[in-house]
């Protein structure tokens, strides 16, 4: 988009199509191969110390397009560049180096912990993986990052077993395990969708300190466009693998350009019984990536469409000063 | 208005191994015909095992161990299996969290349908099951021609209607729907509350809408019970209740919820962790968490007080 020199992460025109897996009929009668276009040609930044939200609605590519960046995933095409290399150049050990940079907290703090690893050693082991310390080096900072993200007693809950946590303790742990090499780019997955209400304002609260105690960059993923209002910075709203808007927090929930943002936005069930929608709410549900409608991908579901919605593909324009739009509008 | 259910005194225990799990303690609960109560709270609070409950559902080693539920003054816990079943289904219907896991993948839904006719109506034709289930489809907003079709070949928020349609299709007067919208993203929820809405007009529905989601409860509730630990902690309009909430932990909770359209810029944070229902606090089961404790709460379980026109267990309205 534009050169920025505190930019930390470039993503440019970034694809991933997974192949459809074929019958066996399909391929006696030669069917053409499908892909499902999870991430199709999506281009942002993220700049140093800010936390972009990247909102959709499951199946929208959000959660693919966090993993190209970190390269859990190789894409079909395109181009992440991390402090203005690209990561997708990287051997396998100079990724291993970067890992170490570039982190990531998971939807589930039920899966993502391994139930035969005490918390100490699950926290501990990107440690193991990453540096040469020794036991007794370890051991410290874990007990340090435990602190930190307010497991106390700390080394008391060390030897314990996930299954002997709250779900908010474990959720605190894969927060912690991710810090424990000092990162400075965290890929938060969803880390509140499975937590309790009141434990979902802690977990909030707590990254927003870790950010400033760290001097953390988040790319903080969701569907709940209420809680990226406590966090976010900016937010790049995701439809059928492609991104619609993007711009800074207070432009985007105040002025939504894009027809998808609006619908979004109204949607969020309000916490207030005397609140009643007014923006309608479009039929139908998300299509399938495997065959997206042509030109917009919302026409089908836009109440403003016109006809050329359906024929040509809208490309991102600056609306606004950093306020960008894919709409013909 | 008359009142449909009645739960007096319910305690509902799930022995395991380590001791007995107290979901559900000493909850009295009225239900007026034609209303939607919003039952509230965090996982673990008892409000599922108290919907599961009324209509006899609940998974060994749960057991209702004391307490009545009356339905339209018939006791439930003391039915025997058959009376239990001509009423689930035909007078109390239930919707689950996940609509997948509720559909049988094998058949379509036509059979789903007619077969949940068949089982309760005995001596239906098969075409007039039919029609009833194409008229209950159109009523969802699903062109009647799907019903051909397979679990597998419909969206989320298409299978959750389907869910719905197979509860109301007997016609019941109470349905209990246990966090309906979970597994929905935003919009397709936003769709799915609308519906509920309008059903409820159409067929005269009493719901129980179980949720976490205080939104959902603020759109669609008319008045709201609060759970926490397996006891109700407060019971009133939803109106008052979003105002002006007298429990502390409805307090709390409310403080703790994102709302789009104000503008707080910190959420308050409650802090500790729901209790462990196997060895519950003594006194009143939220003390620990509680800002205003006082000595009593440490001792002795809280009466309910009415204030005004509100149900609210805690001392501090005592």
């Amino acid at each position: 988009m534009r050169e920025n020199v505190e930019e930390l992460l470039t993503i440019t025109n970034l694809k991933k199509h997974f192949p459809v897996q074929k019958g066996f009929l399909d391929n006696l009668l030669a069917k053409k191969k499908g892909f499902v276009r999870a991430v199709d040609g999506v281009s942002f930044f993220i700049q140093k110390g800010e936390v972009l939200g990247l909102v959709g609605e499951s199946g929208c590519g959000k959660t693919t397009t966090g993993r190209l960046i970190l390269r859990l995933l190789e894409p079909t095409s395109g181009e992440v560049l991390y402090n203005g290399k690209s990561i997708f150049s990287y051997s396998r050990k100079q990724m291993e180096r970067l890992r170490e940079k570039m982190q990531i907290i998971f939807q589930d703090p039920y899966a993502s912990l391994s139930p035969r690893m005490s918390i100490g050693k699950a926290i501990g082991h990107p440690l193991v993986i990453h540096n040469n310390f020794s036991k007794a080096e370890i051991r410290e900072r874990c007990l340090q990052i435990m602190g930190k993200v307010g497991l106390t007693p700390a080394s008391f809950l060390y030897k314990k077993y996930p299954h002997q946590l709250s779900g908010g303790q474990r959720q605190r742990v894969v927060i912690a395990r991710a810090l424990v090499t000092n990162p400075d780019f965290v890929v938060a997955d969803e880390p509140i969708a499975m937590a309790d209400v009141s434990v979902r304002a802690m977990i909030l609260e707590l990254m927003a300190q870790l950010k400033e105690e760290f001097d953390l960059t988040y790319l903080y993923i969701t569907h709940d466009l209420a809680t990226c209002k406590y966090i976010c910075d900016r937010v790049a709203i995701m439809y059928l693998g492609k991104i619609v808007e993007i711009g800074t927090l207070e432009e985007v929930f105040k002025k939504p350009a894009h027809p998808y943002t609006a619908t979004l936005l109204a949607a969020v069930p309000v916490p207030d019984p005397k609140y009643r929608r007014t923006h309608p709410i479009p039929k139908g549900e998300i299509p399938s990536p495997i065959n997206p409608p042509p030109g917009c991908r919302f026409h089908p579901r836009c109440h403003s469409a016109k006809s050329t919605c359906s024929v040509h593909e809208p490309d991102l324009v600056e609306v606004r000063e950093g306020h960008w739009v894919a709409c013909f509008l | 208005m008359a009142t449909i259910l009645e739960i007096e005194d319910l305690s509902v225990h799930f022995p395991i191994n380590i001791g007995t799990v107290q979901a559900v303690q000493d909850v009295n609960l009225r239900l007026e015909q034609g209303e939607v109560m919003g039952l509230v709270g965090e996982s673990g609070c008892g409000k599922s095992t108290l919907g599961f409950s009324i209509v006899r559902l609940l998974r060994p080693p749960g057991k209702i161990v004391k307490g009545r539920i009356l339905y339209h003054g018939q006791d439930i816990v003391q039915m025997s299996q058959k009376e239990i079943l001509s009423l689930r289904g035909r007078k109390i219907a239930m919707i689950f969290q996940d609509p997948l896991t509720s559909l049988n993948p094998l058949f379509r839904i036509d059979r789903q349908f007619i077969e949940t006719l068949f089982t309760h109506e005995r001596g239906l034709d098969k075409k007039t099951a039919f029609r009833r289930a194409e008229k209950m489809l159109e009523s969802l907003g699903i062109s009647p021609e799907r019903l051909s079709e397979y679990p597998h070949q419909m969206s989320g928020g298409m299978r959750q209607r389907i869910m719905i349609g197979m509860g109301l299709i007997l016609n019941p007067d109470l349905l209990i729907a246990d966090e309906p919208t979970t597994a929905l993203d935003v919009i397709v929820e936003a769709q799915f509350l609308d519906l509920l809405n309008d059903l409820r007009r159409q067929y005269n529905l009493t719901i129980i809408l179980i949720t976490h989601n205080l939104g959902n409860v603020a759109q669609l509730a008319d008045r709201i019970t609060v759970m926490y630990g397996g006891t109700i902690a407060e019971v009133g309009q939803a109106n008052t209740i979003f105002e002006d909430p007298l429990h502390p932990y409805t307090q709390g909770l409310l403080s703790s919820i994102p709302n789009i359209k104000l503008d707080q810029p910190k959420l308050k944070t409650m802090p500790g962790s729901p209790p462990d229902l196997v060895d519950p606090p003594s006194g009143c089961v939220f003390h620990p968490r509680c800002p205003y404790v006082k000595e009593i709460c440490r001792v002795q379980k809280p009466e309910t007080f009415t204030e005004d026109g509100r149900l609210v267990s805690c001392w501090l309205y005592g």
